[in-house]
């Protein structure tokens, strides 16, 4: 009889494990708290690099996980070890027992109401980069009409101790970069500011969307991080910054502003975390066992990570990640 | 001596290896998060007295920083304090100010 693995958490991460376990002979069960696959990358429109269409890699993996055993809607109410196994109850009265587990929980967006200088929820025209994906997606929003100028404010939320989070978020000022040119597509008229601290574009080909955006599309960049935000008489939004290459106070009129949330840690994976006795990073992330050789690892044997539970993943980094858990849990499972 | 119209200007580069870094040392002690400040410019874009005297916290910091006199452009601060609430670095900009002057007393 093959051993029972549990996936928990169905984004892009638990889907590319389960298909690479399925492809090694295994047949694992996912269990996702929401009503659908696909986690954060089902709300994202165009992927950098390539612009892939995110909704073409979800159904991709879709298919491919047919085998699988899906429990969507579904939570883990309790996990505990018993020997070498793990018990997980299920809120919907199932429980299995499972020889390893393969927490792939991904992260949460930062929740851009919390920082109040900004006015994310105070101030109509204020959106989010997840409301951007949206927007691109078809759906309609009302507090996006055909602005003459956008700003977008990186670092929301991340490397700022002041919101809890010292980490740099990573995929952000590339997101930033892509919408800032898929905005200006949208609407050619609309002069657009991104108001960045220090660009990270760290990726395959992430400097060409820079330049692109640059020369192609005269996106305005300035070095500044927003300290605030207001909104004028005639309803457009007054954003302040310190331009700091040319030393002075700026201000700027925008009819769109994009606070590039960043990604942080889940909470929703504490109850599991105590049961099973795991460690949490000082970033608030699954801590991994080793940050360079062991990073799938934690510290309980028989429990794996995969994707952005351990910290902030491009998509091709979860599923490289995912493809690499799915051959240590084969292995583990050999050799015990 | 005939005038030719030239004369020597005074270098503008910032030698390194000349500066004095005694205030900034002291307030490293005093103040130790001077040292975190990622020069984001928050603090001047937020301060009441920036667009109207030049004043920024930054560039206090970043004058420090390289041995520069900063009692100048300290004259502008009013001590309100705004800066201190916008740093995502969380250094208490009012309290350093205090401090710098307490090293030129
Ligand atoms: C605005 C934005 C744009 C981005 N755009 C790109 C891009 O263009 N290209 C790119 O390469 N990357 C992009 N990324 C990064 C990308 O979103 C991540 O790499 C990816 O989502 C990580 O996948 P994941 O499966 O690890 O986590 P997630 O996508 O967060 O998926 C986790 C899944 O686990 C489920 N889950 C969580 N907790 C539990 C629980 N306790 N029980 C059961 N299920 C649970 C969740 O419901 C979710 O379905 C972007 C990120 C952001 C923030
Ligand atoms: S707000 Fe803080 S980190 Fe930013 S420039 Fe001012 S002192 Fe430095």
């Amino acid at each position: 009889m093959k051993d029972n693995i549990v996936i928990i958490g169905g984004g892009v991460a638990g889907m590319e494990a389960a298909r690479q376990l399925i492809a090694l002979g295994h047949k694992p069960i996912i269990v996702e708290k929401s009503n659908s696959l696909g986690g954060h990358v089902a709300s994202w429109y165009k992927l950098f690099p390539d612009m892939t269409p995110a909704s073409e890699i979800i159904a991709r993996l879709t298919k491919e996980i047919s085998d699988a055993n899906v429990f969507t809607g579904t939570k883990v109410l309790s996990m505990t070890k018993d020997k070498d196994t793990y018990s997980l109850t299920l809120d919907n009265g199932v429980t299995i027992a499972a020889k390893a587990v393969l927490l792939a929980t991904g992260f949460h967006l930062f929740d851009a109401s919390k920082k109040e200088e900004y006015g994310y929820g105070v101030y109509d025209k204020v959106i989010t980069n997840r409301d951007l994906e949206a927007l691109f997606r078809g759906e309609k929003d009302a507090r996006i009409d055909n602005p003459k100028a956008v700003g977008f404010v990186h670092c929301v939320g991340s490397r700022d101790l002041k919101a809890g989070n010292s980490q740099c978020s990573k995929v952000c000022c590339m997101t930033a970069v892509k919408q800032a040119i898929e905005m200006k597509e949208k609407f050619p008229q609309a002069e657009i500011y991104c108001f960045y601290m220090d660009l990270r574009l760290f990726g395959k080909k992430y400097e060409d969307f820079y330049i692109n955006a640059q020369r192609d599309f005269g996106v305005h960049f300035i070095r500044g991080r927003v300290s605030e935000v207001g909104e004028t008489f005639d309803g457009r939004l007054q954003v302040k910054a310190e331009d700091t290459l040319a030393g002075k106070p700026l201000k700027v009129q925008v009819d769109t502003l994009v606070l590039m949330s960043g990604m942080v840690c889940n909470p929703t994976v504490s109850d599991l975390v105590r049961q099973a006795r795991l460690d949490i990073d000082d970033d608030g992330f699954l801590k991994s066992r080793n940050n360079i050789f062991d990073i799938l690892e934690s510290n309980r044997p028989g429990v794996f990570y995969a994707g952005a539970c351990t910290g902030t993943k491009t998509v091709p980094e979860t599923l490289a990640e995912a493809r690499a858990a799915a051959l240590e849990i084969h292995n583990y499972l050999k050799d015990g | 001596m005939a005038d030719f119209g030239f004369k020597l200007s005074k270098s503008s580069t910032l030698d390194l290896d000349k500066v004095d870094l005694k205030v900034y040392n002291l307030l490293c002690k005093t103040d130790p998060d001077i040292k975190t400040c990622m020069a984001c410019g928050s603090c001047s874009a937020t301060c009441t007295a920036a667009p109207f005297s030049g004043m920024s916290m930054r560039k206090v910091i970043l004058a420090l920083q390289r041995g520069q006199d900063v009692r100048p452009m300290l004259g502008k601060c009013m001590l309100c304090g705004k800066c201190t609430m916008v740093c995502p670095r969380a250094i208490n900009t009012r309290h350093l100010i205090l401090s710098i002057c307490k090293c030129y007393d």
